[in-house]
C-alpha cells in the first residue's frame, strides 16, 4: 500500500513531463492522456481509501520514506510521505474534482491550439497539489506549495498574448511569494526550535516550546495561508486570477489550491492550539476576509469575479473555523470539501454559460438563459442552493456547524465572530441570488460581440455537462452523507482532535440554525427585490460609495499600487541612479583623479631634448650640492 | 609516483589553449571542435577526480607537492577537498556549454574572412586558458601558487571582455566598442587593485610564518598544521590586517557590495557565454577563496569581521535585487541578480554553520548552472534581435515557445523555485544564517520576494503580450542551442530533486572548515527528534 | 705652473659645453658641445692624475676617448639620418617622443 502513495503523485507528474516535452505529436491525443492519468491517480486514491477504511481509526495513517533529500548536519530533509485521514480527504477531493475538470476541459479547450500544454499544466498542478497534502514534513510541503503556485502562474497566464492575463499571473505569483516568505520563516523557526520540521516530531512536541515561539511560528504560517488562500491582506491576486481559463478557476482558484492555506492551519493545529494569540489572529483574518469577499462579490458584474469574491469569503469561513481550535478544524475541512463541490460546479456552470455566450463575462449582458441551457441552469441552481445554505443541501450542514462553533467560543469573541458568520450568510445569499437572477432569469440583454454577432446560447457538449452533473450531485448530497451519524467528525478526529463546544446561554442549536436560515431568506428576498422584480439595467448604475469601492475590490489594489508599485518604482529608480552616481561615482572618481594627476605629470615630457638636458643638469647639480652639503655637515 | 591527476586536469585545457591558438586562420571549424573536445576531456578528468575522491577520507586528497621557488618556500602544491571537487566539477562542466553556446560568437566578419586575422582561434584559446587558470586556483593549496593564477586569469578575461562583444548593439558599432573597452579596463583595474592589496597580505603572511616557524611557507596544509600544533600564533592585529588584505581581493572578485560596480559593465558588454564565464566560473574563485583561505588562515579575524561582512552581504542581497528590478538592459539585470546571489553565498559562508557553508558551496554550483541556463538563452535571444533592451522585446512566447519555455525555467531557477537546484542551496543558506542570526536571516528572506519580482517582470515584458513589431519572424531555438540548454535544465531538476551526491561530498569539507574556525552548529532549543531518528 | 689652473680651465670648458647643449638648436653644434664637455672631463682627469701622482686618471681619460669615439659614430649617424628625413638638424624639430 505504501508504494501507492508515491504513485499518486507520479501519475500526473509523468503526464506533465510527457505532455510538456512531447511536442506536437501529442497534440491530438495528449488531452486524453492527461485526463486518463488524472483518473488513474483518482483510482489510486480510492484504493488507498478503501484500504484505510479497513483499519481502525488510530492506525489508519500510512508512512512512506522514499529517500533522503537534503542532509546537512542537523538539517535532515527527506522525501517522505504521510497519508492520514486529513491527507486522504484532500487526495480524494483533489483527484476527484481534478479528474472531472480534466474531462470538462477536453470540451472547453477544444478550439485552443495549445490544448496539449494546458493539460500538461493541469497535470503539473495535480502532482504539486498532491505532493502538498501528502508530504510528511514542512519543507516538502513547501515544494508542493510553490509547485501549485507555479501551476497557477502558468494557467492564469495561459493566454499570455493578453497583457491582462500575463499581469494577473505575475501578480498572483508575487503576492504568493510574500506568503511563501512566511512559510520559509516558519520552517526556519521550527528548525531552530525543534531541530526538525517533520510533522510527527514537531507537532507531537509543540507544547514543549514556549508560547511566544509558537505564536511566532503560528503567525508566519498564517501569513503563508493568507497568500495562498487569498485572505486579507494578501487577497488582491484572486480576482485578477480569473483571467485564466474557467476550468482553472474552478479547480485551482475555487476547489483546491486556494484551500491549501486552510490545510496548512489545520495540519499545524498542534502549534496553533498552544498559541491563543495566533489563533485570534487567524479568526480575525478569516472574519475580515469573509465580509470583504462577500461585499466584493455583491458588486461585481463579471460572473467569474463575483464567484472569486465568493470563494474568498467562503475560505474566510474556513479560516475562521480553523482559528477556533479543535472545535472548528473538522468543520473547516468539511466546509472545504462541500465548497469544493459546489464552487467547482458553479465555476463550471459559469464556464458553460461563457462557452455559449461568445466568452462574454458581464452578467448584465446575460439574462433569460434558463431556457437555452437547461442542464447548466439546473446544475448551477443546485450549486447555488448549496452555497447559500438551503436546508439539507451540503452548504447548509457545513456552514451551520461553523456558525455554531463560532458562537460556542463564548464570551465577546464568540458573539462577534458568530454574528459576522451569520451576516456573511445573509450577504452570500444576496450576491448568489443576484448572480442567479441576472444570468438565468429576466429579460435577454445580449449584446453583439466584437464581430457584430449576437450570441447563440446553446447547451455545452457532454464532456462538459457530465462533470457538472456529478458535482451538482455532490453539492446536494455531500453534507447529508457527511453528517449521517457524525461520520466526518469521527473520520477526522484522530488527526485533528475534536471538542464538543457548549453554546452560551441563551443560545441553542435550533435557534442558531433558525437564524442562519432566516439570514439566508432575508438575503434572497433582498436580492429578489433588487434584481428579480424589476429589470436589470444593461449598464451598471453609479451606485453609492460602497458599491464604487466594492467594484474596485474595496480599493485594495489602489493602495497596493500607490504604496508598493509606485513606491517600489521610485525606490528602484533612485537606487539605480545612486548606484551609478555614488557607488560607481566614487570608483570612477578615483580613476579620474589618478588619470588627471597623470595628465599633469605628462606635461613634463615635452619631447624637447634640451629640456630633458636641463632637468639632467639640474638633477646632477642638486645631487652634487646635496653630497657636498652632507660632507660639510 | 602516481599519475598527477590534478596537474593533468589543469594542464589539459592549458595545452588545448596553445593548440587551439596554433590552428591556421582558415581552419576555424577545426579550432572550435578542438576546443570543445579539450573541454570535454577536462570534464572527463574532473569526473575522475570526483570519483577518486573519498568524502570520508583525508581532508586534502590526490595531493601533489614539489618544490618550486625554494628560497621563498613557494611550493607547487595541489590537493582537493570536497568543496574544490564541487567547484572544479562545475568549471569543467560549464566550459563545454560556454564553448558550444559561443560557437559563432567569434566568427570573423564576412569582409575579413580572407585575411590572416584569427579571432575565432583566439576566442576559444582564451576560454580554455581561463579554464586552466580557474581550475588550478581551485586546486592550489599553496597560497602563492593560488595568488599567481588568481591574478593571471585577469589577462585572458580582459581580452575576452574587451575583444569580443555582441554583434549588434543598440547604440551602433563605435559606441559599443567604446563601452566594451571601458568595461574591460574597469574589470582589469578593479580586480588588479584587489589583487595588489592581497599581494601585500601574501607577503605579510610569509613574513609572519618565517618569523615564527623559522622558515617561511605559503603552504596551506603546513600553516593549518602549525596552527593546530600551536607553533603558529599570529598576533591579533596582524591577523586582522592580513585577513582584510585577502578578503578585499575576494570581495572584489565575488563581488560584494559596494565593490560590485564592475560586474554589470563587464557582463553587459561581453557576449553571453563570456558573461557566464565571468559570473558562473571566474567569480566563484572569490567566494571559494573566502571559504578556503580567509576562514582557514585567519579564523580569529574571520570571526571578528563576521558582523560587518554579514551586513554587507545582506545589503548585496537586497540592493542587487532592487537594482535588478530597475534595469532596462536584460544582461545588466542578470548581473544585478547575480550580485544578489553572491550576497547569499557570502552570507552562507560567514554564518559559520554547517547548513550555511554547505548551502553556500551548493549555491556556487547551482548559481553557476542556473545563471548559465538563463544567460545563454538570453544570449540566443539577443543574437536574434540585436538588442539588449527589455523594451525591444514582447510576445516572444508566441513566436518562439521553446525559447520562452527554457527562458522561464532558467528564470524560475534564478528565483529559487522549489524542485529546482537553487532552492536547496538558498534555503540551506537562509536556515544556516537564521540559526545564528535570526534578524539577518529574516531580512535576507525578503530577497525571495524580490527575486520573483525581477524575474517575472522580465519574463512578462519580453515573452508575453502581443508580439512586438520586428519579432514576427523570430526563429525558435535551433538544435545546437537546445543541446546547450537542455542538459543544464536537466541538471537543475536533477540536483533539485536529489542533491545528496553533492551534499555528501561537500559536508565533510565544511566540517573541517568549521572546525578551523572553532565553531559548532547551534543546538535547537527543544530537540524534538528524540528516538525516531 | 699651478695645476689648479688646469682645473679652472676644465670647469670653464665644461660650462661652455653645457651651455651650448642647452642653448643651441643645431644638432651638430649640440653634439660638438657634448664632445667639449667630455674633453673638459678628460682634462680634469689628467690634471688630477698629475696632482695625485698616480695613473688612474690617465687610464680613465683613455676610456673616455674610446667611448666618445663610439658615441661620435652612432650619434653622427643618427643626426645624418634625421637630417636626411626631415631636412633639418634642429633638435627641437625632433620631438616625436612626446605624447
Amino acid at each position: 500500500m505504501e508504494s501507492l502513495i508515491g504513485l499518486l503523485v507520479a501519475a500526473p507528474l509523468l503526464g506533465a513531463a510527457v505532455l510538456l516535452c512531447g511536442g506536437r505529436r501529442l497534440d491530438r491525443t495528449g488531452h486524453w492522456l492527461g485526463t486518463g492519468l488524472a483518473f488513474l491517480s483518482f483510482a489510486f486514491g480510492l484504493v488507498l481509501f478503501t484500504d484505510m477504511l479497513g483499519k481502525d481509526g488510530e492506525h489508519r495513517a500510512l508512512h512512506s520514506h522514499l529517500f533522503s533529500w537534503v542532509p546537512v548536519g542537523d538539517f535532515q530533509a527527506d522525501v517522505a510521505f504521510q497519508l492520514d485521514q486529513l491527507s486522504m480527504t484532500f487526495v480524494l477531493l483533489i483527484t476527484g474534482v481534478g479528474s472531472l475538470i480534466h474531462l470538462y476541459s477536453v470540451g472547453y479547450m477544444e478550439h485552443d491550439e495549445r490544448r496539449r500544454r494546458f493539460f500538461g499544466y493541469l497535470n503539473l498542478f495535480l502532482a504539486a497539489m498532491l505532493l502538498l497534502v501528502i508530504a510528511d514534513n514542512y519543507l516538502l510541503l513547501y515544494v508542493g506549495w510553490e509547485g501549485v503556485g507555479l501551476a497557477s502562474y502558468l494557467l492564469i497566464g495561459f493566454w499570455q498574448h493578453k497583457p491582462s492575463a500575463a499581469t494577473a499571473a505575475k501578480k498572483a505569483f508575487i503576492v504568493n511569494r510574500v506568503g511563501d516568505f512566511g512559510l520559509s520563516v516558519a520552517i526556519m523557526l521550527m528548525f531552530t526550535t525543534f531541530g526538525t520540521f517533520a510533522f510527527g516530531p514537531v507537532l507531537a512536541n509543540a507544547t514543549e516550546a514556549g508560547e511566544s515561539k509558537l505564536t511566532a511560528i503560528g503567525l508566519m504560517l498564517l501569513l503563508a495561508a493568507c497568500g495562498k488562500s487569498a485572505q486579507v491582506p494578501l487577497q488582491s491576486w484572486l480576482g485578477d486570477a480569473m483571467e485564466g481559463p474557467t476550468p482553472v478557476s474552478a479547480l485551482i482558484h475555487a476547489a483546491t489550491m486556494v484551500t491549501a492555506g486552510v490545510y496548512l492551519i489545520v495540519r499545524s493545529g498542534a502549534i496553533f492550539n498552544g498559541a491563543p494569540d495566533a489563533q485570534t489572529a487567524v479568526m480575525v483574518v478569516g472574519a475580515v476576509t469573509l465580509l470583504f469577499g462577500a461585499i466584493v462579490g455583491c458588486a461585481k458584474d463579471d460572473i467569474k469575479k463575483g464567484l472569486a469574491g465568493s470563494t474568498m469569503s467562503q475560505i474566510g469561513y474556513m479560516v475562521l473555523a480553523a482559528g477556533l481550535g479543535p472545535i472548528g478544524y473538522v468543520f473547516a475541512i468539511m466546509h472545504l470539501v462541500t465548497h469544493g463541490f459546489f464552487k467547482a460546479g458553479l465555476f463550471l456552470g459559469a464556464g458553460s454559460v461563457m462557452h455559449g455566450m461568445n466568452d462574454e463575462v458581464d452578467m448584465r449582458k446575460y439574462g433569460g438563459l434558463r431556457k437555452y441551457m437547461p442542464v447548466t441552469f439546473v446544475t448551477f441552481g443546485l450549486g447555488y442552493l448549496a452555497i447559500i445554505g438551503f436546508p439539507f443541501l451540503s452548504g447548509f450542514y457545513s456552514k451551520d456547524h461553523l456558525i455554531e462553533a463560532a458562537f460556542a467560543r463564548g464570551a465577546t469573541q464568540g458573539w462577534i465572530f458568530g454574528s459576522v458568520a451569520l451576516l456573511g450568510a445573509a450577504i452570500t445569499a444576496f450576491y448568489m441570488t443576484r448572480m442567479m437572477l441576472m444570468t438565468f432569469f429576466g429579460e435577454k440583454r445580449w449584446q453583439p460581440d466584437e464581430n457584430g454577432e449576437l450570441p447563440h446560447p446553446h447547451e455545452s457538449p457532454k464532456t462538459m455537462t457530465i462533470p457538472m452533473v456529478i458535482l451538482a450531485a455532490g453539492s446536494v448530497a455531500a453534507g447529508f452523507i457527511f453528517n449521517l451519524g457524525e461520520r466526518f467528525v469521527h473520520w477526522l478526529e484522530p488527526v485533528t482532535g475534536y471538542e464538543h463546544g457548549h453554546l452560551p446561554e441563551p443560545l441553542n442549536v435550533p435557534l442558531i440554525t433558525g437564524s442562519a436560515v432566516t439570514a439566508m431568506v432575508l438575503g434572497v428576498a433582498l436580492a429578489w427585490v433588487k434584481y428579480g422584480r424589476r429589470p436589470v439595467p444593461a449598464v451598471a448604475p453609479r451606485g453609492n460609495a460602497l458599491t464604487w469601492a466594492a467594484r474596485r475590490d474595496l480599493l485594495q489594489d489602489d493602495v497596493n499600487h500607490v504604496v508598493l508599485v509606485r513606491g517600489g518604482e521610485h525606490l528602484t529608480r533612485s537606487l539605480v541612479y545612486l548606484d551609478h552616481k555614488v557607488v560607481d561615482g566614487v570608483v570612477n572618481g578615483t580613476a579620474a583623479t589618478v588619470g588627471g594627476l597623470s595628465g599633469r605629470m605628462r606635461r613634463v615630457q615635452n619631447g624637447f631634448v634640451r629640456s630633458y638636458a636641463v632637468s639632467m643638469f639640474g638633477g646632477a647639480a642638486v645631487l652634487i650640492a646635496a653630497t657636498l652639503f652632507m660632507r660639510a655637515v | 609516483m602516481s599519475f598527477p591527476l590534478l596537474t593533468a586536469t589543469a594542464a589539459l585545457p592549458a595545452l588545448g589553449a596553445v593548440a587551439t591558438a596554433a590552428v591556421p586562420a582558415e581552419k576555424r571549424t577545426v579550432a572550435k571542435w578542438l576546443a570543445l573536445l579539450v573541454s570535454l576531456g577536462t570534464l572527463v578528468l574532473a569526473a575522475i577526480v570526483a570519483i577518486r575522491f573519498d568524502p570520508d577520507g583525508a581532508r586534502f586528497q590526490l595531493t601533489e607537492s614539489h618544490a618550486w621557488i625554494a628560497d621563498f618556500g613557494v611550493r607547487y602544491e595541489l590537493g582537493v577537498d570536497g568543496i574544490a571537487v564541487a567547484l572544479v566539477g562545475l568549471t569543467a562542466l560549464l566550459i563545454p556549454f560556454i564553448i558550444a553556446a559561443g560557437w559563432h560568437d567569434a566568427d570573423p566578419l564576412a569582409e575579413k574572412t580572407t585575411s590572416r586575422w584569427r579571432p575565432t582561434q583566439g576566442f576559444f584559446a582564451l576560454i580554455l586558458l581561463v579554464e586552466a587558470m580557474v581550475v588550478i586556483s581551485f586546486l592550489a593549496t599553496d597560497v602563492f601558487l593560488f595568488y599567481i593564477f588568481f591574478e593571471a586569469m585577469l589577462i585572458p578575461m580582459y581580452f575576452l571582455i574587451g575583444g569580443f562583444g555582441d554583434r549588434a548593439h543598440q547604440h551602433g558599432e563605435e559606441e559599443a566598442g567604446r563601452q566594451r573597452s571601458y568595461a574591460a579596463v574597469k574589470f582589469l583595474l578593479y580586480n588588479l587593485a584587489g589583487g595588489l592589496i592581497m599581494l601585500a597580505a601574501v607577503i605579510g603572511l610569509y613574513a609572519v610564518t618565517s618569523d615564527q616557524l623559522g622558515s617561511g611557507t605559503f603552504s596551506l596544509q603546513e600553516i593549518l598544521q602549525a596552527r593546530a600544533d600551536r607553533d603558529l600564533d599570529i598576533a591579533t592585529s596582524t591577523e586582522r590586517w592580513l585577513f582584510l588584505g585577502f578578503f578585499f581581493a575576494f570581495a572584489v572578485k565575488a563581488p560584494l557590495w559596494p565593490l560590485h560596480t564592475w560586474l554589470p559593465n563587464a557582463m553587459g558588454e561581453s557576449t553571453a557565454p563570456i558573461a557566464v564565464l565571468i559570473t558562473a566560473v571566474v567569480d566563484k574563485v572569490g567566494t571559494f577563496a573566502m571559504l578556503r583561505f580567509c576562514l582557514g588562515l585567519f579564523p580569529e579575524a574571520s570571526q571578528w569581521a563576521t558582523p560587518v561582512i554579514l551586513v554587507l552581504a545582506l545589503i548585496s542581497i537586497v540592493y542587487g535585487a532592487l537594482l535588478a528590478v530597475g534595469q532596462r538592459d536584460i544582461k545588466r539585470l542578470i548581473a544585478f541578480a547575480s550580485i544578489s546571489h553572491f550576497g547569499f553565498i557570502v552570507m552562507g559562508i560567514f554564518a559559520m554553520t554547517s547548513q550555511g557553508q554547505s548551502g553556500a558551496t551548493l549555491y556556487m554550483v547551482n548559481h553557476g548552472i542556473s545563471t548559465a541556463a538563463l544567460m545563454l538563452v538570453i544570449g540566443f535571444l539577443i543574437s536574434r534581435r540585436g538588442s539588449r533592451l527589455i523594451a525591444d522585446y514582447g510576445g516572444v512566447q508566441k513566436v518562439a515557445p521553446v525559447l520562452a519555455g527554457t527562458f522561464l525555467i532558467g528564470g524560475l531557477a534564478t528565483l529559487s523555485l522549489p524542485g529546482l537546484a537553487p532552492f536547496v542551496s538558498e534555503f540551506l543558506v537562509l536556515v544556516g544564517t537564521f540559526a545564528r542570526y535570526p534578524v539577518i536571516g529574516i531580512i535576507a528572506t525578503v530577497g525571495i520576494v524580490l527575486a520573483a519580482v525581477y524575474v517575472l517582470v522580465l519574463y512578462q515584458r519580453t515573452m508575453t503580450g502581443p508580439v512586438k513589431s520586428g519579432l514576427e519572424k523570430l526563429p525558435d531555438l535551433r538544435v545546437r542551442e537546445v543541446l546547450v540548454v537542455a542538459p543544464l535544465i536537466a541538471l537543475l531538476i536533477g540536483l533539485g530533486v536529489y542533491p545528496k551526491p553533492l551534499t555528501d561530498i561537500v559536508n565533510p569539507a565544511v566540517g573541517h572548515t568549521l572546525s578551523d574556525v572553532g565553531e559548532k552548529d547551534p543546538k535547537p532549543e527543544h530537540d524534538a527528534r528524540g528516538g525516531d531518528k | 705652473m699651478n695645476p689648479v689652473n688646469y682645473l679652472f680651465l676644465s670647469a670653464l670648458l665644461f660650462t661652455i659645453g653645457a651651455a651650448g647643449v642647452l642653448i643651441r638648436r643645431n644638432a651638430i653644434v649640440v653634439f660638438m658641445c657634448v664632445e667639449l664637455m667630455l674633453n673638459a672631463c678628460n682634462l680634469a682627469f689628467v690634471t688630477f692624475s698629475r696632482m695625485h701622482g698616480n695613473l688612474d686618471g690617465q687610464i680613465i681619460a683613455f676610456f673616455t676617448m674610446v667611448v666618445a669615439a663610439a658615441e661620435v659614430v652612432v650619434g653622427l649617424a643618427i643626426i645624418v639620418t634625421v637630417y636626411r628625413s626631415r631636412h633639418s638638424a634642429s633638435v627641437d624639430d625632433a620631438s616625436l617622443m612626446k605624447l
